[in-house]
C-alpha cells in the first residue's frame, strides 16, 4: 500500500487571516523572531497500490480536482510505502 | 415563475429562500441534492447554508452532487441561476462564477445588516433597479472574502460583471466600508452571459415587510419584472 502525503497551501500572493492571526500570537507570547506564519492543509490518502507511477499520477489528479484550489492554492505531495510512514 | 431551491446537506437557507419567493407570487419548491431532476424552472437557487459543513473548501464538495450536474447544464443552456452565500462559494467552486470566496480578514463569522450598492443593472436579478441604489441587504458568512487575479478582476470589470459591492448608506465604496476584504468591494458578480449571479447577502432574508428591510424584494421584482419582458 502507498500512501500520499499531501501539503495544500495558499499562493504567497494570496491573504491569511488565519496565518496573520498566527503570527500576532507567538509575537504576543514572545517569539519576536516570528515575522510571518502560513497555514495550510495537510491530508493522507492510503492507496491500495503498490504501483508509484500509476499513484502518483492518480494523487496529482485527485489535487487538481478537489483538494487544491487552483485560484489560491498550490499543492505538493510524497509517496511512501504504508509500513515506512507508521514507522 | 417557477423556482427550484436546491437543499444540499448542511443547507440552512433553502426554505428562507422558498418561502420568500412564494411570498412573491412564485412557485417554488424545494429539490433535493441526489434528485437529478430540476423539474423545469424558470430560475435555480443555491441556497446558503454549510453545504456538507464546509469540509475542505466552502461549496467544494456540493458541486459533487448529482443535481450540480443538471445545474450545469441548465447554465450552459442560459437559465437563470442565483447563488447566495454558500450557493455563491457553490458556484466558484463549480467553475460558474469566477474566483474564491476565501476567509474573512478579520477572521470573524459576520453577521450583521449591510449596505451593498446595485453596480450593474444589466442582469436579469437587478433589472430596472437604478444603478447606484444602495440596499440594506444582511450578510452572514465567515469565507465571503471576494479574492481574485488582477486579469480576473480586469475582466470583471471591462465586461460589467460586478453587480453589487458593499459600501455605506449614502453608498459611498471605500476600505471602511468592506466587512470581509473583498477585492475591490465586491459583493456580487455575474457570469459573462450575465445569466449566474453569486451574492454573499441574503436578500431572502430582507424581502419581506416582517423583517427590517424588505430592500432585497427588490431582487426579487426585477427577477419577476425580467421575466414578464422575457
Amino acid at each position: 500500500m502507498l500512501v500520499a502525503k499531501i501539503f495544500v497551501c495558499l499562493k504567497p500572493n494570496v491573504l491569511d487571516p488565519q496565518g496573520k492571526a498566527v503570527c500576532n500570537s507567538l509575537q504576543q507570547l514572545g517569539y519576536t523572531n516570528v515575522i510571518e506564519a502560513r497555514v495550510s492543509k495537510y491530508i493522507e490518502l492510503t492507496f491500495d497500490s503498490d504501483n508509484e507511477e500509476s499513484t502518483w499520477k492518480e494523487t496529482d489528479k485527485i489535487c487538481q480536482e478537489l483538494l487544491a484550489n487552483p485560484n489560491t492554492e498550490h499543492y505538493w505531495f510524497t509517496l511512501e510505502n504504508k509500513e515506512e510512514s507508521q514507522s | 415563475m417557477r423556482v427550484s431551491v436546491i437543499t444540499f446537506p448542511g443547507s440552512n437557507c433553502d426554505h428562507d429562500a422558498q418561502e420568500a419567493f412564494a411570498y412573491y407570487g412564485h412557485k417554488s419548491r424545494l429539490i433535493w441534492h441526489k434528485d437529478r431532476d430540476l423539474q423545469n424552472p424558470d430560475l435555480v437557487v443555491l441556497p446558503g447554508g454549510f453545504s456538507y459543513g464546509d469540509y475542505l473548501r466552502c461549496g467544494a464538495l456540493a458541486r459533487f452532487s448529482p443535481i450540480v450536474e443538471e445545474v450545469m447544464a441548465f447554465a450552459k443552456k442560459g437559465g437563470l441561476i442565483l447563488g447566495i452565500c454558500n450557493g455563491f462559494q457553490i458556484l466558484t467552486e463549480c467553475g460558474l462564477l469566477p474566483g474564491t470566496l476565501l476567509r474573512n480578514i478579520g477572521l470573524d463569522f459576520i453577521c450583521q445588516h449591510q449596505y451593498i450598492r446595485v453596480e450593474d443593472n444589466n442582469t436579469a436579478f437587478t433589472h430596472q433597479i437604478p444603478e447606484g441604489t444602495v440596499m440594506d441587504i444582511p450578510i452572514a458568512h465567515k469565507e465571503g472574502n471576494y479574492f481574485c487575479s488582477d486579469e480576473i478582476l480586469k475582466e470583471l470589470q471591462d465586461n460589467h460583471q460586478i453587480v453589487f459591492r458593499y459600501c455605506d448608506k449614502q453608498g459611498n465604496i471605500n476600505a471602511e466600508y468592506n466587512p470581509n476584504g473583498s477585492r475591490e468591494n465586491i459583493a456580487g458578480i455575474c457570469n459573462r452571459t450575465r445569466n449566474i449571479l453569486g451574492m454573499m447577502p441574503h436578500p431572502e432574508r430582507a424581502a419581506t415587510p416582517y423583517v427590517t428591510s424588505n430592500d432585497g424584494g427588490k431582487i426579487f421584482a426585477a427577477l419577476e419584472e425580467y421575466f414578464n419582458l422575457n
